[in-house]
């Protein structure tokens, strides 16, 4: 008696095939919208005879940028002016990511400070700079050098050689000497030598039991070898201090208002944030953990190490990396005050050429780049280091 | 060792005295020791360097009603900026003697939000409440009927543009943000990846570029001859922005739902929409309402990005005063003001999901 | 009964904690009153009461958890002050075991247990590992070494923590109610390893509701109410003959 096999259900009460209709619904929809949108476009892209694709890219740009990393002049292409663009995007994101961090990082552990004042006054900046808009912030920061700071001639000098003025902030720099390349190329083999150092120590530990002071000789090893060999390179002292020279200074290294205003803006509405994370990700580690460590008797130092830290930092790091995407992201409203990122760049592109789907596309495109390689990123590091449980 | 004594006289020994009192919470808490004394000794001394000269340029030397040449005279703080292009800051070009109408229109609003902090007026007629409110408020700011002048969206500006954008974004984008969401667990894989790609394409840029998108290229997508006003357009791609963020929150609630759930309802011969819009958004919504808040607060902000594509919000009628030769000079009174707007704002809206937290937690 | 009490004539006289005059203060609030407390080496005690009572301030006391305000406290000859290399000596000494086992989940069972070794007694790695299997095949666990602890039951969690706690070589243990956090069907194998170890010799103060584990392996019963020691004794004494009426009342609560 096979009651069930024999019975006929009729196509449309069939869920196999309701779903593929739905399925056919929607994208038939979406298609039919897409078709709308896009014919429109081209229609009136042709009216107002505009060119399509991207063989602007090759054309001279014609216009200037106020900083940039790599040579760059009015002659050069639209493309070799995107790429000043990007440089500079990365450039601001990478120096803000890393204050951050730091910033967000102090505060954040401030605020779990058992001493009143300082967690109070943490408190009290996580919270007025989280509700006041970036842009603002930016705003304010620009506007404080514009107005507030006095011209070059009557620059502050609040330490020999750093002048603040509404042109930016010049501060000495040393020349050039072929030593600092060495000294570079030392510090890169001293983090490698401290690297091997720890894993020489570790095994050293499990042989015989014995520690060792890994962080103080790393630490002496990353100074002290460069700072070597400056030493046998002469120890070259000149420093170009910036002078006023007509009517701005020269020599030592200058940092556009516009890139000061926007790193400021940044990095402080962001550090409130990272705070929030890393006290969040401090606090989710049980009380119980460091009881137990504790009565084990271990020092604080090694509790925080081995046993604090570990489980903080699973905690810490999904949104520590979204909030540094948002500071990447934000960093596209340097186009308000005039900073030449990538959107700035590809907003005057776009005004000049007239091609503006093209332009929103790539703007649109850089920073997809960007946030799907950190989703990447953070969902290789979930997997890694996910508490093992039943 | 035999049973201990039981006299009373234990009771009235009392804690060592710097252990409790004032003095007891004055040592643990600043002067805990050597190192917090430090602490608390260099933050005293940074607020004694911050706060006496901000008093003294903010409130002693400060002028408050008066011109600019008066102003540029004074050492302090130029509060007469704020207090005499207050109406402008606020209202934009709206025309001056028919601003009692955005006035109006916000104070509904802030009536509408104040009620909204108690959970016992969340029931069925409230929601008519909001809608009716909503469409009452639009219909003050535009006018045209009932007798009241009708004023062009273009003069539109200022705080009521601010909320307007915030409140109507949130508003459009949360419905938007639901469906995403339940796209996204469809189990449907055409439409779970129209969906993802969606949601990961926009929160993966700048709100930026989609404002810019919406005001450069949107009129390309419509056929000659439809226009459609610049405040449209920024609205239309805040809600398309708002609502992927929310997607994803939501999406957090339907996966913090047990199994159990749709189970139970499925065992109950309820279809789809009956199980979603009966069981399982009723209570997942729920359990996301703190995220939600944030993501409010967040859209409030972001507002202030439409002065980049020439919008007059607040930010904007802020730098026009600005520009004004009389006031130049004088943007940190301007921006101190609208932050303090901005931050009551975001403040009261954080406090309240704060407290909202709590009380869901307890009721869990 | 009898070996109990023949273990306890044998022990070693002088005493391995001492307690004296010991009060504490949360606040205002006097949580430990007067309190004064001798143990012997190998001697076992059992610390019962309402809770509210302070037994659990009383032990979390000895191995600075908590901090006393007046009064003294001596383990193994050293006095517990704000002398952080003495809290450390005397932590390294006294071995507890929690409630919520508080086991470290970012660490294999193995590596929960070496950690201490390692770390503290600089002892090399494979010795670690090597005493750390051994203790875990005491506690019946061995074949779990290189599981997380989040994959063990609640007491399997626990027989753990003891391990990890004797790996230090303590002279003391410290109980604090470890099987109140477990099914019922678990608490039978936490007390089997702990009635083991009791009697292997170790001194051992427990803080818990067991009252057969109490009559079974204790030396003493204290009895503790309102943060004070009421009264103590051996356990056929304290079960049979409770002298103050608030042990009355207690017991008459509990065994029922």
């Amino acid at each position: 008696m096979n009651a069930t096999a024999s019975v006929k259900v009729p196509f449309w009460l069939n869920p196999k095939v309701r779903a593929v209709f739905y399925q056919i619904a929607v994208v038939g929809l979406v298609g039919l919208l897409a078709w709308y949108l896009i014919s429109n476009t081209l229609t009136n892209l042709e009216k107002q005879s505009v060119a399509t694709g991207f063989g602007f890219l090759s054309k001279e740009s014609s216009f200037e940028i106020g900083e940039s990393l790599i040579s760059y002049s009015s002659a050069s292409t639209y493309a070799r002016a995107l790429l000043v663009g990007a440089l500079n995007t990365l450039k601001v994101s990478f120096v803000g990511v890393v204050l951050t961090v730091f910033l967000g990082a102090v505060v954040g552990v401030a605020r779990l400070s058992g001493n009143w004042l300082v967690s109070k006054a943490a408190g009290v900046y996580i919270e007025v700079m989280q509700d006041i808009p970036v842009l603002l912030q930016l705003f304010f920061w620009y506007a404080i050098f514009y107005e507030t700071l006095p011209s070059p001639r009557q620059a502050l000098n609040p330490v020999f050689g750093v002048f603040l003025c509404n042109r930016g902030v010049a501060f000495p720099m040393p020349v050039s000497h072929p030593v600092y390349a060495l000294m570079l190329v030392a510090f890169a083999l001293a983090c490698a030598g401290a690297f091997l150092l720890r894993r020489w120590a570790r095994k050293r530990q499990a042989r015989t039991g014995l520690p060792f002071p890994v962080v103080r000789v790393a630490a002496g090893l990353v100074l002290g070898l460069p700072l070597l060999i400056w030493v046998l390179g002469g120890a070259p002292l000149e420093i170009s201090v910036p002078e006023l020279k007509g009517f701005n200074f020269t020599g030592g290294m200058t940092l556009s208002p516009e890139f000061i205003a926007l790193l400021l803006g940044l990095v402080l509405y962001t550090a409130a944030f990272v705070a929030e994370v890393v006290r969040a990700g401090i606090q989710s580690v049980s009380k119980g953990q460091q009881e137990a460590a504790r009565s084990i008797g271990l020092k604080p130092a090694l509790v925080l190490n081995l046993v604090i830290l570990p489980q903080a930092l699973r905690v810490i790091i999904p949104p520590l990396t979204s909030q540094m995407l948002n500071l990447t992201k934000n960093s596209s409203l340097a186009v308000a005050i005039g900073y030449p990122d990538f959107v700035s760049v590809a907003n005057t592109t776009i005004n000049q050429t007239g091609q503006s789907i093209e332009g929103v596309a790539l703007i649109m495109m850089v920073y997809l780049i960007f946030s799907l390689s950190t989703s990447l990123f953070m969902n290789w590091y979930n997997k890694r280091v996910a508490l093992v449980e039943r | 060792m035999g049973p201990a004594s039981l006299t009373e006289a234990e009771d009235t020994i009392k804690p060592p005295v710097t252990s409790i009192g004032v003095v007891g919470w004055i040592k643990s808490n600043l002067f805990n020791g050597w190192f917090n004394s430090i602490l608390t000794l260099i933050t005293v001394y940074g607020l004694y360097k911050i706060i006496p000269p901000f008093v003294r340029w903010a409130f002693i030397d400060s002028v408050w009603l008066s011109r600019g040449e008066a102003c540029r005279e004074a050492a302090g703080a130029c509060w007469s900026i704020v207090t005499t292009n207050f109406r402008f800051i606020l209202f934009g070009f709206y025309p001056y003697d028919l601003q009692w109408r955005p006035l109006v229109a916000m104070l509904l609003l802030f009536v509408l939000l104040f009620m909204s902090r108690y959970r016992r007026f969340w029931k069925k007629w409230f929601g008519y409440t909001w809608i009716a409110g909503l469409f009452s408020m639009g219909l003050l700011m535009k006018g045209g009927l009932f007798g009241l002048a009708s004023v062009e969206s273009t003069k539109w500006g200022g705080l009521p543009l601010t909320l307007l954008l915030s409140v109507f974004g949130l508003t459009a984008a949360y419905p938007l943000g639901v469906l995403l969401a339940l796209g996204r667990q469809s189990r449907l894989p055409m439409i779970r990846w129209i969906c993802i790609v969606y949601i990961e394409m926009i929160r993966g840029v700048p709100l930026i570029s989609l404002l810019f998108m919406g005001s450069i290229i949107f009129p390309l997508f419509l056929p000659e001859g439809v226009n459609i006003n610049s405040i449209l357009r920024a609205q239309i791609a805040i809600i398309l922005f708002t609502a992927a963020y929310i997607a994803e929150v939501v999406r957090g609630g339907l996966q913090g739902m047990s199994k159990g759930q749709y189970e139970a309802a499925e065992s109950m011969g309820l279809n789809y929409y009956l199980t979603m819009r009966l069981i399982i958004l009723p209570q997942a919504l729920k359990m996301v309402i703190p995220p939600t808040v944030s993501i409010l607060i967040s859209a409030f902000k972001d507002t202030s990005l439409v002065v980049i594509i020439a919008l007059f919000d607040l930010l904007k009628t802020s730098q026009t005063v600005l520009s004004n030769p009389e006031w130049m000079g004088f943007s940190r009174e301007v921006y101190l003001f609208v932050a303090l707007l901005y931050f009551l704002g975001c403040f009261s809206m954080s406090n309240y999901s704060r407290k909202l937290e709590r009380e869901l937690d307890r009721d869990l | 009964m009898n070996t109990n009490q023949k273990d306890a004539a044998a022990a070693a006289h002088d005493p391995i904690i001492e307690i004296r005059e010991m009060h504490k203060w949360f606040g205002e609030f006097h949580v430990l009153k007067n309190i004064d407390l001798e143990v012997r080496r190998k001697e076992r005690i059992v610390i019962c009461g309402p809770s509210g009572s302070g037994k659990s301030t009383l032990i979390r006391c000895i191995n600075r958890l908590e901090e006393h305000q007046r009064g003294r406290i001596v383990v193994d000859g050293i006095e517990l002050t704000n002398n952080v290399k003495n809290i450390e000596k005397i932590r390294a000494e006294v071995g507890m075991v929690f409630q919520h086992f508080n086991l470290f989940p970012h660490l294999t069972i193995l590596e929960n247990l070496s950690l201490g070794p390692i770390w503290v007694r600089k002892v090399p790695k494979r010795q670690a590992e090597e005493s750390a299997m051994y203790y875990l095949e005491k506690v019946q666990i061995a074949e779990q070494a290189h599981k997380y602890p989040g994959q063990l039951s609640g007491g399997q969690q626990q027989r753990v923590a003891i391990a990890r706690s004797l790996c230090m070589a303590p002279k003391v243990m410290l109980f604090d109610e470890p099987t109140s956090a477990l099914d019922p069907e678990m608490i039978k194998e936490v007390l089997d390893v702990m009635i083991e170890l009791a009697q292997e010799g170790m001194t051992m103060i427990v803080v818990t509701h067991e009252m057969g584990f109490a009559k079974s392996v204790a030396h003493r019963v204290l009895f503790m109410d309102y943060g004070q020691i009421v009264e103590g004794n051996t356990p056929s004494e304290f079960f049979d003959n409770p002298r103050h009426d608030r042990t009355k009342l207690f017991l008459s609560q509990i065994l029922h």
